[in-house]
């Protein structure tokens, strides 16, 4: 147990150091973090009057950037089936990068939950009257937990193991592991119920939201996965074999085109029926009259999607550049498919037939930024200390060369 | 391992004996200046919780752990109605009474609404608002009017803004909406946190201390009834409607939703609702469905009667109608009518 403390003191200390690229980068998420904290204060002061939502739009940027995360932390799948069902060797030591990015995705959709509130000093009410299982919000606030707490356990465990020199158990992780995967499934399902279980909201209330999910998470988590594997290869010495992205790549192809046939599945049944249902979706895609704030984003992302697609079909996207082009342009092309385009359309127009827009206000946006921060943050701490401990540089029995552990092991001697 | 080795400590071999302790004048002057610096943005970035408002800054823990309305016993509700009676006189300097009103027996209550009668005049909207303590900067209102073109009853056809120097216009008719208090509610279902509910007398109420915020039943809700507080309501003092109730028209606080209760506080005292009372034309009726001599309950029978998106399976309990008697009512014996 001292032992344990010993360890999480020591990574505490390491994040604290690193090269120039290192502190700059931390420095810029910091800044960017008090912004959000500042912003977040004057929310929690004035109300949610200083979103850009309304009774008629009463979810937004908050929501969309959730349902975006959930995604990408259930995509830690992708990298753990290969791995753990087909045996994948070239997959096999970065899969615990997949699974700290789902740690930090999940701390940042609380976030994004949290901030979401109009009272989250009430919070302690989730505990005392949870309305299980009749409301799917509090199953997702159990498998999103849950899911946290499962990939806490295997990434802890094995990066202690390593940091003791022990062989981890295969009893202590892989039943968890498994676990895990039919739980990230979960996570992402339970998060399209939220939605497509509203009889009020024809946009939503579609059977091929949970698929359209788990495809357009399982394209834009792994490209978020291929682009951290590049920072790491170039900020550190961690082997990242290319054939481990390309295999990620054939995986997110797979993804993406399975996700544009299911938007082009639902884009025929909205504007071929010409039902009233489908004005949201019409909304979305073309305006109605002269509101058509949403109209260029949807185009931008298909562009993006379809774009993306290409390269990662052809062989184009066998040029690493290319296929990081590819990946930044499917995140982007998904983050507004699923997060704008999902979310803020549905409002649109109200129940009642009024159509009212929605756009951000700077305070929101900054909001967003801050919780993106703070979960990058997150994420290169992870990364900064599991990489040494993982190639056998910090272990129980060494010390670690950096001036940060030569200096504590100084003091301590003098 | 290429992650650097960095030389913090700053003793590139230039340092002198301080080098042996780790810890040299310059990274110690480095370190004061980064944490007396991370601490002034911080404190920097928590400024503005310097504005919080008056009222929200007391922390009262009895507030804080105060129970569900469903588990407070008779102290406890007494307790919490003091708190609220505290509460309402910081914000607004007045007294008022408030009391916590049940639902009474054999009875469930149905509004009905005349489509031939209905003016458009909104004269229910804004006596809803000054009976029910609405915030009014930003005003909200439980009460939306449509003007609807003739030909259609598609409520997407309507227009919520109309503004004409003289009603009604002879070329449309009016439609309100309100809570429709249905039996099947998706706003209750979809509640996290019970913090809404619906009551033995068919209205669904919200306990104001109890909800967290996140809107999800003004997701839900298919009549677009539910309004949220998205700042901390502003009444000026003479506005206030004294004679409040915990679960109905008491003043709410930033961040909680609120809708129509059909008035409980009246209602549940045999009297009608103030949107009925303020209705120049007759068009509103209210009353108990489970009596049989109700003029709810005659509607009901008589009239052609609809509901609004049937097609949702929420079964409203406020029905729309139209003067026209159904010429086959006769045949349909009612109890009490003369024959």
């Amino acid at each position: 147990m001292k032992e344990y403390f010993r360890f999480l003191w020591r990574c505490f200390r390491l994040s604290f150091h690193g090269d120039w690229r290192y502190y700059t980068w931390m420095f810029l998420l910091t800044a960017v973090i008090l912004l959000g904290v500042n912003a977040y204060c004057k929310q929690l002061v004035y109300g949610l009057i200083t979103t850009g939502m309304t009774d008629q739009v009463s979810w937004g940027l908050y929501i969309a950037n959730f349902t975006f995360l959930v995604g990408v932390a259930a995509a830690a799948v992708m990298l753990v089936i290969p791995v753990y069902i087909y045996k994948n060797d070239e997959l096999h030591d970065l899969v615990i990068f997949g699974e700290l990015l789902a740690v930090s995705a999940i701390i940042m959709c609380l976030m994004f939950v949290t901030v979401d509130l109009g009272r989250p000093d009430r919070f302690i009410h989730l505990m005392m009257r949870f309305n299980f299982p009749i409301s799917i919000l509090t199953w997702d606030v159990i498998v999103l937990n849950g899911y946290l707490l499962l990939n806490l356990h295997i990434c802890g465990y094995l990066v202690y193991c390593a940091y003791r020199k022990r062989k981890p158990s295969r009893k202590f992780y892989i039943p968890f592991v498994f676990i895990a995967i039919a739980w990230a499934i979960s996570i992402h399902t339970v998060t399209a119920f939220l939605y497509s279980g509203l009889g009020g909201r024809p946009f939503w209330n579609s059977a091929v939201i949970a698929p359209r999910f788990l495809a357009s998470a399982f394209a834009a988590g792994p490209a978020l996965i291929i682009l951290t594997l590049q920072v790491l290869r170039w900020a550190t010495s961690y082997p990242v074999p290319n054939k481990a992205l390309h295999t990620l790549r054939s995986i997110i192809a797979v993804a993406a085109s399975i996700n544009l046939f299911l938007v082009g599945s639902e884009l025929f049944t909205e504007f071929y029926t010409q039902s009233a249902h489908g004005v949201s979706a019409h909304y979305l895609w073309f305006g109605l009259g002269e509101h058509n704030a949403l109209v260029p984003w949807i185009w931008s992302a298909t562009f993006l999607n379809v774009g993306a697609l290409l390269i990662l079909l052809t062989p184009l996207g066998r040029k690493l550049m290319l296929l990081n082009v590819a990946c930044v342009a499917l995140i982007i092309g998904i983050w507004i498919e699923k997060g704008m385009g999902l979310i803020v359309p549905a409002f649109i127009p109200s129940p009642l037939g009024e159509v009212v827009e929605y756009t951000p206000t700077l305070n929101e946006i900054l909001v967003c930024l801050g919780i993106w921060s703070a979960g990058l943050l997150i994420y290169t701490i992870f990364v900064r200390v599991t990489v040494p401990v993982l190639q056998g540089e910090l272990t129980y029995d060494t010390i670690y060369h950096t001036s940060a552990e030569q200096g504590h092991e100084t003091d301590e001697t003098t | 391992m290429k992650l650097p080795v960095h030389k913090s400590s700053g003793c590139g071999g230039s340092c002198g004996s301080a080098s042996n302790h780790g810890v040299t004048r310059r990274s110690f002057l480095r370190r004061t200046a980064g944490v007396v610096g991370g601490s002034a943005a911080f404190a920097a970035a928590l400024s503005p919780l310097m504005d919080i408002p008056e009222e929200d800054r007391q922390f009262d823990v009895k507030k804080f752990l105060q129970k569900h309305y469903k588990e407070m016993n008779a102290d406890e509700m007494e307790a919490a109605l003091a708190r609220v009676r505290e509460d309402v006189e910081l914000r607004y300097d007045v007294r008022p009474e408030i009391r916590d009103i049940k639902p009474m027996d054999g009875v469930e209550f149905v509004y009905a609404l005349n489509l031939s009668r209905c003016i458009g005049c909104r004269k229910c909207v804004h006596a809803c608002v000054d009976e029910n303590n609405q915030s009014r900067d930003p005003e909200i209102q439980y009460i939306r009017v449509l003007e609807m073109p003739r030909g259609t009853t598609d409520i997407e056809q309507g227009d919520h803004h109309y503004d004409r120097p003289k009603v009604p216009d002879e070329d449309h008719y009016y439609m309100p909406i309100q809570c429709h208090q249905c039996a099947n509610p998706p706003c209750v279902k979809v509640c996290p946190v019970e913090a809404t509910w619906q009551e033995d007398d068919g209205i669904t109420v919200i306990d104001y201390d109890w909800c967290i915020g996140c809107r999800y039943c003004e997701a839900a809700c298919p009549y677009w009834a539910r309004r949220f507080n998205f700042t901390t309501p502003t009444i000026p003092s003479d506005k206030i409607n004294t004679e409040m109730s915990y679960l109905s028209n008491r003043p709410r606080h930033k961040g909680v939703m609120e809708k129509c209760h059909f008035c409980l506080h009246r209602t549940r005292e045999g009297r009608m609702p103030a949107c009925l009372e303020a209705c120049p034309t007759g068009a509103r009726k209210f009353g108990n469905v489970l009596d049989p001599d109700s003029e709810v309950t005659q509607i009901l029978r008589t009239k052609r009667v609809f509901v609004l998106k049937a097609d949702v399976g929420t079964l409203p309990r406020f029905f729309y109608y139209f003067d026209e008697r159904d010429p086959f009512a006769q045949s349909v014996p009612i109890p009490g009518a003369p024959s």
